[in-house]
């Protein structure tokens, strides 16, 4: 069926934040959200900007991930984190070029562009970020 | 060809992936000898890197080090043979990922490994013609090699990006001279919906690399009056550590004049990638002053020739991206059957 | 509020291969009408999450109308992920006491069986929000993980104190003939279970099954000539929270259910402290602590404190999960709230057998979406 999260107009209206963490910064209160929002979801104001986020944070948490969800199978085991990124925003995302005896809560992560998914030879790729220690 | 007016190096990247596989474990797996090894290791994309992913890992950090704002850079040009799609443009995707200019330029280039080298003679004269401000010209592969053969100890993956802008006193360095040499020399090849390439034996050497190799190098002396104590870097495309060291014997060029600029010992053959490695790896230790002569090769086959003059802006940029040693220094070993994983070659 | 329940009825969470969606909720509603004592109804509320994904088949309420037998009703599917069922009850609630219904049926049900554990990971992910996490590929198996790590870290409870819910939710399932695993586990062998997230162990974490329950609500005139056994609902609170946890301001407050449960028991003109005993949405084991803080039950980062005493037992202070909860007795997401409503009935009109907690006058159930996105709590009362 045609459709779903992973159709080309789907992929293509996610750009903006898979691939360059865009998204609006409400204006009063400072408050990030990713992609398309009409209205603030913290404070509720109208006054919403373009804004980015920056490429980098340090790591909060992160977990081993052995069961996949559909789509990620054959990426498994791969580590989720939770990063704040340096705007204090906290972001979710996989982590790459890592291993967990690598990984420390604290350290400094940048975002960078990775294949998320592929469903097979001849679908659309999904690229999007991913997290990875600062070289 | 003429001089090069107006174009300079503002910015240049490197990036591979951190995964390396040993020679000596391929021919532990495949019981040959492990003796004379091509290359000691190569690096390996991971599961979730492809061509695109590492050129837009190499032409951030190429953008980091010009200091611009990706907006003003308007054409991205890469050069590679493993595209993850046959048909959809790689740059457009690196130009989406980095955020430049609508009003780009970009087509992806194949001419084997010269492919980067020739997406930096498009980015030159497309600078030079003051049709642009700023472009990228990246050289990246996940080269495959057909398992058991003896390009799998090289086929590597890598990228490197240059960023082109016109003269200025605060750019990395000068492109001086550009010079090509193409000719239709059958040495290596791939058939378009085949999954590995095809190559001659023997036949690659002196009629293919080193024929290419030596006469692009020896246009671009002759003709502008170079002679080797003038160049104090000779950068090489790298099948192999043996056939640079073998250009530089012929040639009497110095072997410490040659040795720095090699990464294949350490990384294989990056392919489109290759001989701009070399470049970057150079430019993190050259001074200002110092002139840069990189030759590159491309089966089919062909070599894009540049005089490089190191500037005053390389001391301070060098530093704002990572180095190719630290890159380097980034390294996980895996065995041959992660590899295959890796590189998807296990198929039912 | 004073509104009617009757009529409740669970179908075992197991893997029926022989019923259709339809067919396993026309089951459930038919000895739901045939316990009320009722031959029709004028609505009937389908809650169900994945019939349009799994089953390929939208205007489910339609098809249970048909299949129950009924024409001229009103038919609606309700869905808010794990609050489906609440949702459903709430739609059937508003439709009686605003007179557009004398009664009403509500079937939760779900069809899971056959789908692969990683086919159900992405499932519970659609309760998230795809465009981002489940575009870059973080599961709610993971999101749950992460949330578990910083409870460990803020509260210093140790993994084994979060994973003994698995036991206690167990324990109770052992007894419960409608359970999904019937059986005790013990703390060794959760902890023993493969990792599925770390430090989330395989047995901390649901299976899919397919389930159904079902239940009447009914106006107060026609429940009072009925000779079912009923019981009252008298509070009803929902709230929602930013869906992503790690976007509010302190991801473990779980301030949905804080919210929820402070209007049930307000609504019902009761307490915390008149609450005899809780069902609530362990999806995850770290939920369960994170519930019971978040109801003000007990005390942030001493939940498992208590449940080492023994006070969530059934024979304890405050028993939770009498049945199992959604670890022992299953997760059918779109009917666990359901079963847990139809649990809590059978307790307060004292069928709750093996299970029975002595003295139960006033229940409290509890639903979460996601993972507090949203939050809904019913308080139920026995007939006095």
């Amino acid at each position: 069926m045609t459709g779903g999260l992973l159709s080309p107009p789907s992929v293509w209206r996610l750009k903006p934040f898979i691939y360059r963490l865009e998204g609006l910064r409400c204006d009063s209160c400072g408050h990030f959200h990713p992609l398309n929002y009409f209205v603030c979801r913290k404070c509720g104001s109208k006054k919403l900007v373009r804004d980015r986020l920056p490429e980098r944070g340090r790591l909060v948490h992160f977990t081993v991930v052995t069961q996949a969800q559909h789509g990620f199978e054959h990426a498994a085991p791969f580590i989720a984190g939770l990063v704040q990124m340096d705007d204090g925003t906290y972001l979710l995302g996989q982590m790459t070029d890592c291993d967990p005896e690598n990984l420390t809560p604290g350290m400094v992560v940048e975002a960078v562009v990775r294949r998320l998914r592929a469903n097979d030879d001849s679908s659309l790729i999904a690229y999007g970020i991913k997290f990875r220690p600062v070289i | 060809m003429p001089a090069v007016r107006n174009a300079a190096i503002h910015g240049y990247g490197c990036y591979f992936p951190r995964y390396r596989l040993r020679g000596e474990e391929l021919s532990r797996f495949w019981g040959k000898a492990g003796s004379d090894l091509p290359v000691k290791e190569k690096a390996v994309a991971g599961l979730d890197e492809d061509t695109v992913t590492m050129a837009f890992e190499a032409a951030r950090y190429a953008i980091m080090r010009a200091g611009v704002d990706p907006s003003a850079v308007s054409a991205v040009h890469v050069g590679t043979e493993s595209k993850p799609y046959a048909v959809k443009p790689s740059g457009t995707l690196v130009a989406e990922m980095l955020g430049l200019s609508r009003n780009t330029t970009s087509a992806d280039f194949e001419f084997a490994c010269k492919a980067g080298t020739e997406a930096l003679q498009m980015v030159t004269a497309l600078v030079e013609a003051g049709r642009i401000e700023y472009g990228l010209a990246i050289g990246a592969d996940t080269a495959q090699g057909r398992p058991g053969d003896a390009l799998e100890y090289t086929a590597a993956s890598g990228a490197a990006a240059i960023l082109v802008g016109r003269n200025s006193t605060n750019a990395i360095a000068k492109i001086e001279y550009a010079v090509s040499f193409v000719t239709d020399t059958p040495d290596f090849w791939r058939r378009s919906y085949e999954r590995y390439p095809m190559h001659a034996s023997r036949f690659t050497g002196e009629p293919a690399y080193f024929h290419h190799t030596i006469s692009a190098l020896k246009t671009l002396m002759q003709e502008n009056g170079y002679r080797t104590e003038d160049i104090d870097y000779f950068v090489f495309h790298q099948p192999n550590v043996k056939f640079p060291l073998t250009v530089a014997k012929v040639l009497n060029i110095p072997l410490s004049k040659v040795t720095p600029g090699i990464v294949s010992d350490v990384l294989g053959n990056t392919y489109a990638a290759c001989s701009m490695l070399g470049l970057a790896k150079v430019l993190d230790e050259a001074r200002p002053g110092q002139r840069i002569l990189m030759t590159s090769y491309g089966s089919g086959a062909g070599s894009d020739s540049f005089v490089i003059t190191v500037c005053d802006g390389v001391e301070e940029k060098r530093n704002r991206a990572p180095t190719f040693t630290m890159l380097l220094n980034r390294r996980k070993e895996i065995d041959y059957s992660t590899y295959l994983r890796y590189r998807d070659k296990i198929r039912v | 509020m004073r509104t009617y329940l009757l009529g409740g009825v669970v179908t075992k969470v197991d893997e029926h291969w022989d019923k259709t969606l339809p067919n396993l909720m026309a089951e459930a509603g038919l000895k739901s009408l045939e316990a009320a004592g009722l031959s029709t109804v004028d609505a009937v509320y389908a809650a169900n999450v994945y019939g349009e994904v799994l089953q390929e088949q939208a205007n489910l309420a339609s098809v249970l109308a048909e299949e129950l037998g009924l024409k001229g009703v009103m038919a609606s599917r309700v869905e808010a992920g794990g609050v489906s069922g609440l949702s459903a009850i709430q739609s059937a609630v508003a439709a009686v006491n605003a007179g557009l219904a004398k009664a009403a049926l509500v079937v939760g049900a779900e069809k899971l069986s056959d789908i692969t554990t990683e086919e159900m990971t992405s499932l519970a992910t659609m309760e998230e929000r795809v465009e981002y996490v489940g575009m870059l590929g973080v599961s709610q198996l993971a999101e749950a993980a992460l949330l578990y790590k910083e409870y460990m870290k803020r509260h210093m409870v140790k993994q084994e104190d979060v994973a003994y819910f698995t036991v206690l939710s167990h324990e109770h399932a052992s007894t419960a003939a409608h359970a999904q695993y019937p059986f005790k586990v013990s703390l060794e062998s959760v902890l023993k279970s493969p990792y599925v997230a770390e430090p989330l162990h395989r047995l901390e974490t649901t299976a899919p099954a397919d389930g159904a329950a079902a239940l009447i609500v009914a106006s107060e005139e026609l429940a009072r000539r009925l000779d079912a056994p009923k019981c009252l609902l008298t509070g009803l609170g929902f709230a929602n929270d930013l869906v992503t946890p790690f976007d509010r301001e302190d991801p473990l407050e779980m301030r949905s259910i804080t919210y929820a449960g402070l209007r049930a028991l307000e609504m019902a003109g009761r307490k915390r402290t008149d609450v005899d005993f809780a069902e609530i949405h362990d999806s995850y084991s770290i939920m369960a602590p994170l519930t019971l803080e978040a109801l003000g039950l007990a005390e942030r980062g001493t939940a498992s404190i208590l449940a080492r005493k023994g006070y969530f037992t059934l024979s304890g202070e405050l028993p939770v999960n009498t049945f199992g909860g959604l670890k022992g007795r299953g997760n059918p997401v779109g009917a666990s709230g359901i079963y847990a409503v139809v649990e809590t009935m059978l307790q307060l009109t004292k069928n709750a057998g093996k299970n029975q907690v002595d003295g139960a006058e006033v229940g409290l159930v509890q639903s979460m979406a996601g993972l507090g996105a949203l939050a809904g709590v019913a308080v139920l009362e026995a007939v006095r």
